[in-house]
C-alpha cells in the first residue's frame, strides 16, 4: 500500500457531498431498508407534527413549545448523523475508486478493424469507451492500455504503478498465466495485441464501485442476521413504550409525547443502527485501499472466517526461484577448474538458477575465451543442459540424468557424489550434478530462500486459527523441509492442479472454509471451489472470473490482510452492537425517573445522576444519543483493531472496552450534557 | 438467623449432590445405555406396543413438534371436559361443584402448560377425581413433555450432522417411567410419614382448643404434592399450597419439597453435559445459573430479614418481615423458597408472596421475567438456549467470526426465531398488564361479575405489582401469584389462559426448531479462532445478555410497581 492512499478520515470535498447526501437519504423509501433508523424517522415525524399542532393550537399539555422544538430537531439531527455516517463512508470508497477509475478514462485506443471473422491489419483510433467485449486493440510502447483484456499476441513490459503503486515494470505475454492486462496501465516496451474481455462498465473495478456506491450493495448474511436482531430489540422497545401509556394512566402520571418518543429513540439501538451500513461500506473501502477488488461484500466477511489457506510456495513462501548456495567438487577434481566449468555450463543459461550459479562462482563469463562454443539447451528428455567447445563437453542436470550419461560411458559414478546428492535433497535443496566429458566434476546445491518475516506471518495466522498449506511442485522430501523451515502446517508436494482442488474439497467436507490465491488458468477450478479465491491481477481472465477477489498488487501474502479486514468488519459490528445496547442502562436511569418523578416523588432516588430537571434529563439523553453517532464514525470507518490473541481473550477485551465502557460512558456523557443544559433551563 | 441460614445452605448443597448423579443417570436413560432401572424395559415395551409406537422410528424436529403439540391438544380437551362435569362424577365425597367454562379453560390450560396458576381453591374447587385424573395426571405429562423436548435438544448437539433426533414418545414415556414416577414415590412416602394425608375420605371434623368445630379438608394428597414439586408444577392440593400444615407439615418436608423442585432442572443441566460429552459446558451453564440465582437470593433474604422500615422504629427484637410467613419455617427458608420457586417455574409457595417486601416481590418477578436460571423442568434449558444463541451471535461478531455454537453456524433464520422468542416473553407480560391497567382505569365500573374496580386489594404501586405479577407468572408458566388480586373471574381466566398457552408452546417450538435446524447443518471443527462456549468469559456474556434483556424490557414496569413501592416505604 503506497503512502498517499492512507488519507485522512475526512476530506473537505467529501464532507460537503456527504452533508448533502445526509438530507437526500432522509427519503423514507431508502430509510425503510434500515428498520432501526426508520423507526427514528417515524418518531421524528410524530414530534414535528406535535410541535406544529402545538404552535397552531396553543395547546400546552405537551410541555413548552421550545422544549418540543428542541426535541424534534435533536431527533432530526440523529437521523442526519446516521445518514452522514453512511454518506461519508460511501464518499471515501468512491474517492478511492475514482482515483483508480481516473486512470482509465477516455484513452484513445488503437482498434483493430474486423471484417466478418477476420481481423484485418488496419488500425483505427477510437475512444476507449467504444470498445466492446471481444474487440481487439493494439498497444505499442508508450501507449496507455485502454481496457482490461487478455494479450493475444506479443510480449511487453508494462508499468502498473497506476494501480499498484509499484514502480518496477512487469512482463506480460500471450499464452501462459501472465496474459492479463489492466486498463490504465502503460506499455513500456514492445507491442501487444489485446482482446477486450469485459463490456464497458462491467469491469471488476466498475462492479466494485457500484458495490461501494450502494446501488447494488446486497446485505451480507451476517448483516441480515444482525438487522433482524436489531429489529427485534426495536420491537421490544415499541412494546415497552406502548404499554407504558396504560401503566402511566394507572399511576396517574401522564407522559408527554415528547417523552415517549425520546424514550423510544434513546432505547432502540440507534448507534449501531445508524452506523451499520457505514461499517459495511468501510470494510469494502478498506479492502480497496489494500488494493484488492472484491466482487461482493460477502467475500470480505467470508475471508474473516477462513480456516485453511492454500499458498503457492514460489513467490509466496520463498523468494522467486532457487539459488545456488554451495559447490561441492568430486574427489580429485580441482576446485578452480570445477568452478570455471560451472560458469561455462551456465553462461547461456537464462534461468534464475543458472544466473545464480554464475553469481556464486564470481567469475565473469565474458572473461573466458572459447572456440566455437555450442550451447546445449535443457530439454525434458535429457533433463540436462550444457556447452560443447573444442573437445570438451560439459553437462549439468538432475543427478540421475548425469549418472546415466556417466555410466553409459563406462565411467564410475563416485559414491561420495551420490551421498552428497542425497544430503542436499534431505535438507530441502536441489542437487545439480555437473560432468565433463562424461566424468563427474561435482555437485551444485540449489536452495530455496525463504522470505524474511514469513515465519512470523504464519505464526500470526496460526494464532488466528488459520491452517496454512503450502502448494509446491517439489518432491515430498524437499517440500517437507521447506514447510518446516517456513512454519506452514501442511503441504501438498508434487502438486498437480487437481490436487489443489481435491485438497480444498476435502477440507470443505470437514466443514472448513478455504481460501487460496492463484493466477493460472489451471487454477480457475480451484479458485471457484475455494470459499475465498483471490486471483492475481496479472493472472489469466479465467482465473479472475473464477475467484471472488482480484489482488491488484499480485501479492500472494495479501490474503493475510484480507482475513484481517474480514474479521475487523464483523468485530466492528459486534462491538458497536454491544456498546449500543449497554448504553441503554444509563439512558433508563436518565429518562425513567424523569417520566414519573412528578407523580411519584419517591422515584427521585432513582435519579442517581442527579439530573437537573425532567426536561433536561430527557433532552440530555436524546442529545447524547445523537452525538454518540458522529463520535463513533471514525471507529466505524477505521474498524476495531484485530489482535490475534485467541477468541476468548479477544471477547474479554472487547467486552471490557465496549460492554463495560458502553455502560459507563453514557452516565458521564449524559451528566455533562445535563450540566450544560442546566445553564439554560 | 444462623440456624436458618445453615438450613437453606444445606438445602442447596443437598440439591447439587443429588442432582449430579441424577443428571448422569438421566443422560444414560435417554442414550439408551444400561441403568439400574432397566427392569422397567418390559413395562415400556408393553406401553409402546399397546399404543402402537415404534420406538426405533426416528423423528425430525418437525415431527417431534407435531407429536408434542397434538398429544397436548388431546389432554387439553380431556381435562377441560372432566373439570366441567366433575360435580356429577364419582370420587367427590365433599360434593364440590363442576367448574364454570372460563375457569375450566384456565385450569386445564394452566396445568397442561406446567404453570398451575390456580384461580380456585383445591378444597372446594376440585373433586378427588379431578385432583388425581386431571391435576396430578397433567402434572406428570406436562413435566414429561418438557423433559422430552429438552432431550430433542440434547440429541441435536450430540452427534454430527443429522436430522434424525430420536422418538418423541420414547423420550416422553421414559421421562415418566424412569424419572418422575420413581422419584415421586420416594418423595410421597416421605411426605406421608410426616403427616401429609393420603386418604380418599372426605372432610374430617375436629374440635379445637377453643371448642369450635372445624372442618378439615383432606384427600389423596401426598402423591400429587410429590409430583407438583418434582415436575416444577407447583399447583397445590390445598388453596394455600405448601404453606398449608397438611401439605407441608414440618421443616423436614419443607426441605424435601424445596429440594424436590430443584433437582430435576439442575440434573438436566448436568445431563446435557453428559449427553453431548461436554461436561465443562454444562458446568459453566450451571455456574451462570447459580450466580443468577444468588444475585436474586441474597438481596431477597436480606430484604426479608431486615423487614419493613415502618417496624424499624418500634424497637422489636426481630425485625424480619413475618407477615404472610409460616413460623414453622421462618424468614430464611421462606425467602429461599420464594426465589427458587420463581426462577424455576414451580410456583408453589410456603409463604404469601403478596406480603413479601417490595424489593423481594420485584426480585420474584425478575426471577420469572428471566425464567432461565435453572428454570422449569426441561423448558429452563430451552429458555436459556435462546439467550445462548443471542449471546453467541453478538460475541461471535465481537471476535470477528461468523457466530457458531457447537460447531454449527448461527445464521439469519436462527436469529429470527431466537429474537421472536426473546420478544414473546416481554410481549405477553407487558401487553397483559397494559390490558388490565387500561381496563381498570377506563372501565372500572363495568357491570361484570367482578367489576375491574374491585380486582385489587391494594391501591397504587402494590396493586400494579399484583397485576404485573399475575401475567409474569402466567407467561413464565410459574403459577404463583400475588394473591391480593381477585383473579377468579372471566377477564383473568381468559386473558391469562391465552398468555399461558403462548408462553408455553412457542418457547418450546422455537428452541427445538433452532436445535433441529442447527443439527442438520454442516459441522465445523473448532480452531483457535472459534469462540469457545464453555469458558467463564462466555458465561459472563450469557448472563449479561439475560439480565440486560430483562432489565431493558421490564425496567419501566418494575419502576411503577415494586421499585416505586420500595422507595415509597423509605
Amino acid at each position: 500500500m503506497s503512502q498517499n492512499k492512507k488519507n485522512k478520515l475526512f476530506v473537505g470535498g467529501q464532507l460537503r457531498g456527504a452533508l448533502l447526501q445526509s438530507f437526500v437519504k432522509l427519503n423514507p423509501r431508502k430509510m425503510f431498508r434500515n428498520p432501526v433508523m426508520f423507526a427514528v424517522e417515524v418518531g421524528t415525524a410524530i414530534m414535528f407534527a406535535v410541535t406544529i399542532y402545538m404552535i397552531l393550537s396553543g395547546d400546552t399539555r405537551q410541555g413548552s413549545v421550545g422544549y418540543n422544538i428542541t426535541v424534534s430537531f435533536v431527533l432530526l439531527l440523529t437521523l442526519l448523523f446516521a445518514n452522514f455516517a453512511e454518506a461519508i463512508a460511501e464518499a471515501r470508497g468512491k474517492a478511492q475508486a475514482d482515483s483508480l477509475r481516473k486512470t482509465r478514462e477516455e484513452t484513445p485506443a488503437k482498434w483493430i478493424q474486423v471484417v466478418g471473422d477476420t481481423y484485418v491489419n488496419e488500425i483505427k483510433i477510437v475512444p476507449s469507451s467504444q470498445l466492446k467485449k471481444g474487440d481487439m486493440f493494439l498497444c505499442e510502447a508508450g501507449d496507455t492500455i485502454p481496457m482490461d483484456g487478455e494479450i493475444m499476441k506479443g510480449i511487453a513490459t508494462i508499468d502498473e504503478s497506476a494501480i499498484t503503486g509499484e514502480s518496477a515494470p512487469v512482463i506480460r505475454e500471450s499464452g501462459g498465466d501472465k496474459s492479463s492486462v489492466t486498463g490504465g496501465t502503460k506499455v513500456l516496451s514492445d507491442s501487444i495485441k489485446v482482446k477486450v474481455t469485459t463490456e464497458p462498465g462491467e469491469s471488476f473495478l466498475d462492479k466494485m464501485i457500484a458495490l461501494v456506491e450502494g446501488a447494488s450493495r446486497q446485505k451480507t448474511p451476517n448483516e441480515i442476521a444482525l438487522t433482524i436482531l436489531l429489529a427485534g430489540f426495536t420491537l421490544v422497545f415499541v412494546l415497552v413504550c406502548v404499554t407504558l401509556r396504560p401503566f402511566s394512566e394507572y399511576a396517574n402520571s401522564p407522559i408527554t409525547i415528547a417523552a415517549f418518543v425520546s424514550l423510544f429513540v434513546c432505547l432502540i439501538p440507534t448507534t449501531i443502527g445508524g452506523l451499520l451500513s457505514a461499517i459495511g461500506i468501510a470494510g469494502m473501502d478498506r479492502s480497496l485501499r489494500a488494493n484488492v477488488i472484491t466482487k461482493s461484500g460477502k467475500a470480505v466477511e467470508t475471508a474473516g472466517d477462513i480456516d485453511t489457506l492454500l499458498l503457492d510456495k514460489t513467490g509466496t513462501i520463498t523468494i522467486g526461484n532457487r539459488k545456488a548456495t554451495n559447490f561441492f567438487a568430486a574427489p580429485g577434481i580441482d576446485e578452480i577448474h570445477f568452478t570455471k566449468s560451472l560458469v561455462l555450463s551456465s553462461m547461456a543459461d537464462e534461468t534464475p538458477e543458472g544466473k545464480s550459479i554464475i553469481e556464486l562462482a564470481g567469475i565473469n563469463p565474458s572473461s573466458l575465451q572459447l572456440e566455437q562454443p555450442r550451447f546445449i539447451k535443457f530439454t525434458a528428455e535429457t533433463r540436462s543442459s550444457g556447452i560443447d567447445f573444442g573437445q570438451t563437453k560439459i553437462r549439468k542436470g538432475a543427478a540421475d540424468a548425469i549418472k546415466s550419461i556417466v555410466e553409459k560411458a563406462g565411467n564410475l559414478y563416485p559414491a561420495e557424489i551420490a551421498e552428497r546428492v542425497s544430503i542436499i535433497s534431505r535438507d530441502g535443496g536441489t542437487p545439480l550434478v555437473v560432468s565433463e566429458n562424461s566424468k563427474v566434476l561435482g555437485v551444485i546445491e540449489l536452495q530455496d530462500i525463504i522470505k524474511p518475516g514469513i515465519h512470523e506471518r504464519f505464526e500470526r495466522l496460526r494464532k488466528m486459527g488459520i491452517k496454512t498449506v503450502m502448494v509446491t511442485g517439489d518432491n515430498p522430501l524437499t517440500a517437507k523441509y521447506i514447510a518446516e523451515k517456513a512454519g506452514v502446517d501442511d503441504f501438498i508436494a508434487e502438486a498437480k492442479p487437481e490436487d489443489k482442488m481435491n485438497y480444498i474439497r476435502r477440507e470443505q467436507q470437514e466443514g472448513k472454509l478455504v481460501a487460496m490465491m492463484g493466477d493460472g488458468t489451471n487454477d480457475a477450478p480451484a479458485l471457484a471451489q475455494a470459499d475465498v479465491g483471490v486471483a492475481m491481477n496479472s493472472g489469466t481472465q479465467a482465473a479472475k472470473e473464477a475467484g471472488n477477489m482480484v489482488d491488484l498488487d499480485n501479492d500472494p501474502t495479501k490474503l493475510i490482510e484480507i482475513v484481517e479486514i474480514g474479521k475487523q468488519l464483523l468485530m466492528t459490528r459486534g462491538t458497536l452492537t454491544t456498546f449500543s445496547i449497554a448504553n441503554d442502562i444509563a439512558k433508563y436511569f436518565a429518562i425513567v425517573p424523569a417520566l414519573f418523578i412528578v407523580s411519584i416523588p419517591a422515584l427521585q432516588h432513582l435519579n442517581i445522576m442527579n439530573l437537573h430537571s425532567p426536561e433536561s434529563a430527557i433532552l440530555a439523553a436524546v442529545i447524547f444519543n445523537a452525538l454518540i453517532i458522529p463520535a463513533l464514525i471514525p471507529l466505524a470507518l477505521k474498524g476495531v483493531a484485530y489482535k490475534p490473541i485467541g477468541a476468548s481473550a479477544l471477547l474479554r477485551r472487547n467486552l471490557l472496552i465496549y460492554g463495560l465502557g458502553g455502560v459507563i460512558v453514557p452516565f458521564i456523557g449524559i451528566k455533562l450534557i445535563d450540566m450544560v443544559l442546566a445553564l439554560f433551563m | 438467623m444462623n440456624t436458618e441460614m445453615t438450613g437453606i445452605i444445606a438445602c442447596f448443597l443437598l440439591t447439587v449432590i443429588i442432582a449430579f448423579p441424577l443428571g448422569k443417570y438421566i443422560a444414560k436413560v435417554f442414550k439408551g445405555e444400561k441403568t439400574f432401572t432397566d427392569f422397567l424395559n418390559p413395562l415400556e415395551r408393553f406401553i409402546f406396543r399397546f399404543c402402537g409406537i415404534d420406538p426405533k422410528q426416528e423423528m425430525s424436529w418437525k415431527q417431534h413438534l407435531v407429536a408434542l403439540l397434538s398429544i397436548n391438544m388431546i389432554w387439553f380437551v380431556y381435562a377441560f371436559i372432566i373439570l366441567i362435569f366433575q360435580g356429577n362424577l364419582f370420587l367427590n365425597p365433599d360434593g364440590n361443584p363442576g367448574m364454570s367454562p372460563d375457569l375450566s379453560f384456565n385450569t386445564a390450560i394452566s396445568f397442561l402448560v406446567n404453570c398451575n396458576l390456580q384461580h380456585y381453591s383445591g378444597e372446594t374447587g376440585l373433586t378427588y377425581l379431578s385432583q388425581l385424573l386431571v391435576i396430578a395426571f397433567l402434572q406428570f405429562v406436562s413435566a414429561a413433555t418438557g423433559i422430552a423436548a429438552v432431550v430433542v435438544l440434547f440429541r441435536a448437539f450430540a452427534g454430527k450432522t443429522t436430522d434424525q433426533l430420536g422418538n418423541f414418545f420414547v423420550f416422553f414415556t421414559k421421562s415418566i417411567t424412569r424419572i418422575l414416577i420413581p422419584l415421586s414415590i420416594l418423595v410421597a412416602t416421605i411426605l406421608v410419614f410426616n403427616g401429609t394425608p393420603a386418604s380418599f375420605d372426605g372432610k374430617d371434623s375436629i374440635v379445637n382448643l377453643q371448642g369450635d368445630s372445624v372442618q378439615v379438608s383432606r384427600g389423596p394428597a401426598a402423591g400429587m404434592i410429590a409430583i407438583k414439586h418434582l415436575g416444577t408444577n407447583g399447583g397445590g392440593w390445598f388453596g394455600v399450597n405448601s404453606a398449608h400444615p397438611l401439605e407441608n407439615p414440618n421443616y423436614l418436608t419443607n426441605m424435601v419439597e424445596i429440594i424436590a423442585q430443584v433437582i430435576i432442572p439442575v440434573a438436566l443441566i448436568f445431563a446435557f453435559g453428559f449427553f453431548i460429552k461436554r461436561k465443562k459446558f454444562a458446568h459453566i451453564v450451571f455456574g451462570v445459573m447459580t450466580v443468577g440465582m444468588l444475585v436474586f437470593m441474597v438481596p431477597n433474604i436480606i430484604s426479608e430479614a431486615s423487614g419493613s422500615p415502618a417496624l424499624a422504629s418500634m424497637n422489636l427484637a426481630d425485625k424480619a418481615a413475618m407477615e404472610g410467613k409460616e413460623v414453622r419455617f421462618g424468614v430464611a427458608a421462606s425467602a429461599y423458597w420464594q426465589v427458587m420457586t420463581t426462577i424455576i417455574s414451580t410456583g408453589s409457595v410456603n409463604s404469601m408472596h403478596d406480603s413479601s417486601m417490595p424489593l423481594s416481590g420485584g426480585i420474584q418477578m425478575l426471577g420469572m421475567m428471566t425464567n432461565s436460571f435453572y428454570g422449569g423442568v426441561g423448558v429452563g434449558i430451552l429458555n436459556y438456549f435462546i439467550f445462548i444463541i443471542i449471546a453467541v451471535f453478538i460475541s461471535g461478531l465481537m471476535v470477528g467470526r461468523t457466530p457458531e455454537f457447537m460447531g454449527r453456524k448461527i445464521e439469519a433464520r436462527e436469529i429470527k426465531i431466537a429474537s421472536l422468542i426473546a420478544l414473546l416473553h416481554p410481549f405477553l407480560i407487558l401487553a397483559g398488564a397494559a390490558l388490565s391497567s387500561y381496563t381498570l382505569v377506563n372501565n372500572g365500573d363495568a357491570a361484570w361479575a367482578v367489576p375491574p374496580g374491585s380486582w385489587l386489594n391494594n391501591p397504587g404501586s402494590h396493586g400494579f405489582s399484583e397485576m404485573l405479577y399475575e401475567y409474569t407468572s402466567a407467561a413464565a408458566n410459574n403459577g404463583s401469584g400475588f394473591e391480593g388480586l381477585g383473579d377468579g373471574n372471566f377477564f383473568w381466566n381468559v386473558t391469562t389462559g391465552f398468555v399461558l398457552i403462548l408462553g408455553r408452546f412457542l418457547p418450546i417450538i422455537g428452541p427445538v426448531a433452532i436445535a433441529g435446524l442447527l443439527a442438520s447443518k454442516k459441522f465445523i471443527p473448532e480452531s483457535a479462532g472459534t469462540l469457545k462456549t464453555d469458558t467463564v468469559t462466555f458465561g459472563i456474556m450469557t448472563y449479561a445478555v439475560i439480565m440486560i434483556i430483562a432489565a431493558l424490557a421490564f425496567f419501566p414496569a418494575l419502576t411503577l410497581g415494586p421499585i416505586a413501592e420500595f422507595f415509597g416505604m423509605r
